[in-house]
């Protein structure tokens, strides 16, 4: 079996097992809490609890106009980041035809040199969080190892998908096996540090909102 | 999940001096009272944000207290650091693996005693941080458990705000002020300023808890509510069984007064049968009872709670409170209005004042950041209790008094008696000839009786 054999076949499976049982073991840690049903009555503007939790989950993706002054910076890197991430893998080629192989879903590729610029936005994006968590008071105040290493798990799979995108540097199957590893990596550590926003951060958004709405209070 | 290296964690430096009351105890058992105190009530919402935070540091840029100072420590979600790497390795889904890689430190005394600054003299729980986290994370709220963790550890600032929870636990007042003492102040108040008080009758429809900071501060609040209800014509009585409005004990995070004080006000409301339970104009108190109070005594409760601006709204638009437009002043300096963090951006009710300004002809200037956007004046959570926090306090003041300098208006009203306070001392501080007024006690001079007879 070589490398890339490995790579596609039982180091996939196990890391998919790893990320989908890491994150409902988590998931459920937090969800198996007991839960206190609120007495109190709601309020006059009170709106349901689900179409508040809802309405939160959208409406946190975008930034309130009042704080903008204060957050452009990492709102447009984060938008920048996740916009381009979003298009590499909802728009690239080769991700369509692995998802069409698994599951038989299949939608048109967006052309290469769109997803080439996207790859370019997101590296770019990555390496100026970096810079930011180094540099900034507040950040580098905050972050830890979980954070450079949850970037660095994300930046790599970019980096060498951008070599194997254009065929340079290594010879292509070298290429597209430590792309594939990489990737690994990241879904093997995602449920673990702070990669498991993808879940979270809707989680954090839909129990705000589902409390604010029944206040009357959603923001 | 956040795991904090040793070489990244806060230079602890060794605490020169306990000020917590309980020095005799153990530091290891001070330490478990301080975490048990902050996970007992939590449930899946409180640890889904303890999972979800991505540290943007957006919160900071919300936060009066480090845009003010520029000192990232006051990040908010910084504020609770040393509980989320508790929950990391206690409570956490993945607690186990935390403790066997050692990915995050233990909490030590030292760290929780130099934390005592962060979560209580430089914290509002003004709930802003709370509007800009992209993950939805309540830090608010995580603060105020944080601070039920400090409690438990005797690590709550003596002055003035450990020793007023402390004194209402004890008397169901944070000034001891007994029931018979209330009475006869609130009689007193109603001779002196020519109003008819109703204390203590043995039904009531409507009743209005007392701030005994009013009663020391602002007794003219007092006879205003009086005024006001007795125009309005509803049956009504103060009840000094239980009526500590303050609510001192939720700000420090004694849980156990917090209850006590709660309890009170719900069993003297429920017992003379009122339908409507006036919150004065005090912000964490109105919280407390609209939010938490049916949670405290385990069913709900018999009476609406209504804050005094929302009742006045409701009265006004019932008919049954009629006022006087306020002339204008001839400058057109206007006035502006500071919205209490509590009503406005935690409840929702920022409409509720602008329909009284309406009905009296105010001409509003709006702040800048206004509604549930407007930014805490800097005396909430218990901050203005806290001696030595009064030059952070008015740095986190400036914010408002350049916002309320913008708008060109002489006046700005409040309708919470904490806000009223730190406007008024913060204005003196910076000796600033901005006035400061009740909207309560504007809406009492503006009564139009004539109106309300014909």
């Amino acid at each position: 079996m070589t490398l890339l054999d490995f790579a596609r076949g039982p180091a996939l499976y196990a890391a998919t097992l790893i990320m989908v049982c890491g994150l409902v073991w988590r998931l459920t840690g937090v969800a198996l809490l007991p839960f206190r049903r609120d007495l109190a009555a709601s309020g006059p503007n009170a709106k349901g609890r689900v179409s508040g939790a809802l309405w939160q989950v959208v409406s946190r993706s975008f930034p309130r106009r009042s704080f903008l002054g204060r957050t452009m910076v990492t709102v447009t890197i984060g938008y920048a980041m996740h916009i381009g991430l979003a298009v590499i893998l909802l728009g690239g080629a080769p991700h369509i035809l692995l998802v069409t192989q698994a599951t038989g879903l299949d939608w048109p590729a967006l052309p290469k040199g769109i997803v080439a610029i996207a790859s370019g936005v997101t590296l770019v994006s990555l390496l100026l969080v970096i810079l930011r968590r180094l540099t900034h008071p507040v950040l580098r105040l905050l972050s830890n190892v979980d954070d450079y290493l949850s970037i660095l798990l994300t930046l790599i799979p970019v980096l060498t998908g951008i070599l194997l995108a254009e065929e340079t540097l290594l010879p292509y199957e070298t290429l597209l096996t430590w792309h594939i590893l990489s990737v690994e990596a990241l879904m093997i550590w995602l449920p673990f540090g702070k990669l498991a926003h993808v879940v979270f951060v809707f989680a954090g958004r839909a129990a705000l909102g589902a409390r604010q709405a029944r206040k009357g209070a959603l923001q | 999940m956040s795991p904090m290296p040793p070489s990244r964690a806060p230079k602890i430096a060794p605490a020169t001096r306990r000020i917590a009351e309980s020095r005799s105890q153990e530091d290891q058992t001070r330490l478990d009272a301080a975490m048990r105190g902050f996970i007992t009530d939590f449930g899946p919402e409180a640890a889904t944000w303890m999972e979800a935070c991505l540290h943007c540091g957006q919160c900071a840029e919300a936060c009066q207290f480090y845009v003010e100072t520029g000192d990232p420590k006051y990040t908010p979600i910084w504020k609770i650091e040393p509980f989320k790497q508790a929950y990391n390795r206690q409570m956490g889904p993945f607690a186990p693996l935390f403790r066997m890689f050692g990915l995050t430190p233990s909490v030590s005394l030292g760290q929780l005693e130099h934390w005592q600054e962060l979560l209580y003299d430089s914290c509002n729980m003004c709930g802003r941080c709370t509007m800009v986290c992209p993950a939805g994370i309540d830090i608010a709220d995580l603060v105020e458990k944080a601070r039920h963790g400090m409690f438990d550890a005797g690590l709550v600032p003596p002055d003035y705000l450990g020793a007023l929870a402390g004194k209402e636990r004890e008397t169901g007042s944070p000034f001891g002020i007994a029931p018979n003492a209330m009475r006869d102040s609130l009689l007193e108040i109603g001779e002196k300023h020519g109003v008819e008080m109703h204390v203590d009758e043995p039904r009531a429809e409507v009743v209005p808890a007392v701030s005994s900071i009013d009663l020391k501060m602002y007794p003219d609040s007092i006879a205003a509510t009086a005024k006001v209800l007795n125009h309005i014509g509803v049956r009504w009585s103060f009840m000094t069984k239980g009526f500590d409005a303050d609510n001192v004990s939720l700000t420090a995070g004694d849980r156990e007064g917090q209850k006590i004080v709660t309890e009170a006000i719900v069993a003297a409301a429920t017992d003379c049968g009122a339908q409507v339970l006036i919150m004065p104009e005090c912000g964490h108190s109105y919280t407390e009872m609209r939010w938490e109070a049916a949670n405290t005594v385990g069913h709900a409760l018999p009476f609406r709670v209504l804050h005094m601006s929302e009742y006045l709204a409701e009265a006004l638009e019932a008919g049954q409170l009629h006022l006087r437009p306020v002339p204008k002043d001839g400058q057109g300096h206007g006035v502006t209005f500071h919205d209490p963090c509590q009503v406005s951006r935690r409840s929702g009710r920022s409409d509720a004042p602008r329909r009284i300004m309406q009905a009296l002809g105010l001409d509003l200037h709006e702040l800048a950041d206004h509604g549930p956007d407007s930014w805490c004046c800097g005396g909430g959570g218990g901050v203005a209790l806290i001696g030595r926090a009064k030059t952070l306090r008015n740095h986190a003041f400036d914010i408002k008094k350049r916002q309320v300098a913008e708008t060109g208006a002489d006046t700005v009203y409040v309708t919470c008696t904490g806000c009223r306070q730190t406007f008024e001392h913060g204005f003196k501080d910076a000796g600033a000839e901005t006035g400061v007024g009740s909207l309560l006690d504007l809406v009492a001079e503006q009564l139009d009786e004539k109106e309300k007879t014909s």
